[in-house]
């Protein structure tokens, strides 16, 4: 029993990441139908200005969260004008590959610039280091405020798209652009806010994983990029909580798999689930199937 | 993936290279060595930047103290050591074309470098075909010295096998720290770790343990919690983690975190001071690998060793710069004894080599180009290197 909820215990903290990721992934998919590769480096790149923000500036836990996020959104805004706005008529598999080859800028443009080298995060001190023992249970701190900041961020995140005028504006272009553009609603704006939010959070999470695990490469988002990519087709690619309960139901089954299967096998379940939904139910589990007109 | 891709690459610039001299001149004449008087040239040839550039930069440290310190009391025999630097970039391909370089245009005696197996392994079939021995001193990779096809003539390390670490990891929990149960937790994804795994599990099973636990992960992998939480519930005496140190260190700092205090055990693949930031002091306790060099050792050579070393570097030496300090002097140890300069006299005199006294110990070299070594075992404590001791099988 102890170890079942130890084992939730990791698995919540690990799916919080996939969360965060998988929302930025998903809102852009929503809105302009194109899967940001790109994505997963934002968050690379967010993990980055939270190490420099951390140890050279030596600035606290939140202060480098928030700079990182503002960088990281401004990036996000920057790939979508110069790399994705000119291609907005194009064919999708333009598009695609336009992400794959930011995608690629980004992850070599950094190592070149850092090196390939792993970094470490400076030792986390005071209240950031406890550790709580309930019976055989450990929680530490660090997951209590990696879990907490990505709920903090997804009622926030929810906020905005339904109670405030930009997010129905989102809405609305993600439903129709050009019904959206003639009730003057504003595409290129709105677009522009879905991608700085999205990597906002995709910047938020890579921080918390720079402070949780204490590790960080140019490489680092590639394989947590994809697994972040099945969580919000899990939830069905385009839906806001669909990759939340996505990205908490991968991070469950890695752990249970290498918990209780065979460590061996655990990313190999995570792509058998993929296409697994790929073929059972398409359009993922809160997905609609919207009949295509002819 | 792309590692075959590179292997091919080697092997057809290789050949492509090797067809370009074989046209002038066949092998190689021994006679144009010979004509440098001043001087016998030596080619260093590694990773100076690139990946393992921390490998490569290291190990050349330890060359050049070497090499600056045999100059300085007069050369071997009489002759200055002058030696041909390139950078192989960590890419295998690169030093194969520059091994083809040293040997053709700049006439060198013999190739030290460089320091991973696969670069080195690339390199080896030039070396063959000119005759001119090549010597590593960190490839630890069991297949560079020899492979199905039998020794390969002119190649060498002075550094133990990835399987003899596996080995005497085993032993030394098994009769040092009284083991009876261990897990295992390896890198799936190198075949060091698999090697290491594989040696371990033999020997620890054939002196009467048992392997409650062998769980895998793959290079680049951030979280165990879930495979730590696994283990935990069962009853081992140790953990031995064959990997690399990126993954080790947080290993290790995610075991300390969940309560699983049982001594863990590596290999040299631990030896960085990335481990220690990767997993913090506090974790690192009763943490021991195995490895070629401890800065503990009490020898008054290694002592001198450490105290030049400080006055040139301004820095403690690693396991690599002590490899690489041992690699150029065991080289003139050689060439001093081979009579001629030639490949052929020079590669006999290497496997002749007998009780060569070094400060990663003293070896002598074994029938299929292996030296005969013992393995120092370290024990971390707070982080910091505690107690070092020399395991000899």
């Amino acid at each position: 029993m102890e170890r079942l909820l130890q084992q939730v215990v990791n698995g919540i903290s690990l799916g919080s990441i996939y969360a965060l990721i998988a929302l930025g992934y998903t809102m852009v998919y929503g809105i302009i139908k194109l899967i940001n590769f790109a994505h997963c480096d934002v968050y690379m790149i967010g993990a980055y200005v939270g190490y420099f923000c951390m140890s050279y500036f030596r600035l606290g836990l939140l202060p480098s969260l928030l700079i990182a996020m503002v960088v990281c959104m401004l990036l996000g805004v920057a790939i979508e004008k110069i790399a994705y706005r000119p291609l907005r008529n194009a064919a999708r598999i333009t598009v695609l590959i336009t992400a794959i080859g930011v995608s690629l800028f980004l992850e070599y443009g950094t190592m070149f610039f850092v090196k390939a080298e792993t970094r470490t995060y400076p030792p986390l001190t005071g209240w950031l280091a406890r550790i709580f023992r309930i019976g055989n249970v450990v929680i530490s701190m660090q997951q209590i405020v990696l879990v907490g900041i990505t709920v903090i961020l997804m009622v926030l995140l929810q906020f905005i798209v339904k109670k405030t005028k930009t997010g129905k504006a989102m809405r609305a272009v993600s439903i129709d652009q050009d019904a959206a553009e003639l009730m003057g609603i504003n595409v290129d704006t709105t677009i522009s806010f879905t991608f700085a939010l999205g990597s906002a959070l995709a910047g938020a999470a890579g921080v918390l994983v720079g402070i949780y695990y204490n590790s960080i490469n140019p490489l680092m988002g590639m394989v947590p990029g994809i697994k972040a990519f099945i969580a919000a087709v899990f939830g069905g690619i385009g839906i806001i909580p669909g990759a939340m309960i996505g990205g908490y139901f991968i991070g469950m089954v890695e752990v249970f798999v290498s918990g209780y299967g065979n460590s061996m096998f655990r990313d190999a379940v995570v792509y058998a689930i993929l296409i697994l939904i790929l073929i059972v139910k398409p359009a993922g589990l809160l997905g609609k199937n919207v009949r295509e007109k002819v | 993936m792309k590692k075959p891709i590179v292997a091919i690459l080697a092997v057809v610039l290789a050949i492509a290279l090797l067809a370009g001299c074989a046209g002038n001149k066949g092998s190689t004449g021994s006679e144009d060595r010979n004509k440098v008087e001043d001087g016998i040239k030596i080619g260093i040839n590694y990773e100076l930047s690139g990946k393992v550039a921390t490998y490569g930069q290291s190990s050349v440290e330890g060359i050049e103290l070497a090499i600056e310190e045999i100059n300085e009391a007069g050369g071997i025999n009489g002759k200055k050591i002058i030696p041909v630097k390139y950078d192989t970039k960590s890419e295998p391909a690169e030093a194969t074309t520059l091994a083809t370089r040293l040997i053709t245009q700049d006439k060198v005696v013999m190739i030290l470098g460089p320091a991973t197996s696969g670069s080195f392994k690339a390199q080896i079939p030039v070396a063959e075909k000119n005759r001119i021995p090549v010597i590593s001193g960190s490839a630890t990779d069991d297949s560079v010295t020899v492979d199905a096809s039998g020794v390969k003539e002119y190649a060498f390390r002075i550094c133990f096998t990835d399987s003899y670490q596996g080995t005497a990891m085993a032993s030394y929990a098994l009769n040092k720290l009284s083991a009876k149960k261990a897990a295992i937790i390896m890198d799936s994804s190198s075949d060091y770790g698999k090697g290491l795994a594989k040696n371990f599990r033999e020997k620890f099973e054939a002196g009467g343990g048992t392997i409650v636990a062998e769980e895998a992960y793959v290079a680049g992998d951030t979280d165990f919690n879930g495979i730590l939480t696994k283990i935990k519930g069962q009853d081992f005496d140790v953990i031995f983690i064959p990997g690399y140190y990126d993954e080790a260190g947080l290993i290790i700092k995610q075991a300390r975190n969940l309560g699983i205090d049982v001594p863990i055990l590596g290999a040299d693949g631990f030896d960085s001071p990335k481990l220690l930031e990767l997993a913090g002091a506090a974790a690192l306790n009763n943490v021991y690998y195995s490895n070629h060099y401890s800065s503990l050792d009490e020898d008054p050579k290694v002592a001198k060793f450490i105290e030049n070393f400080k006055a040139k570097y301004n820095k403690e030496p690693d396991a690599f710069n002590a490899l690489g300090y041992d690699l150029a002097k065991f080289a003139a140890d050689a060439i001093s004894r081979a009579g001629s300069l030639d490949g052929e006299s020079i590669k006999k005199a290497i496997e002749e080599t007998e009780n060569f006294d070094g400060v990663t110990g003293t070896f002598s070299i074994d029938e299929n180009h292996n030296p005969v070594k013992s393995v120092v075992v370290i024990e971390l404590k707070d982080g910091k290197q505690y107690r070092a001791e020399k395991i000899a099988d």
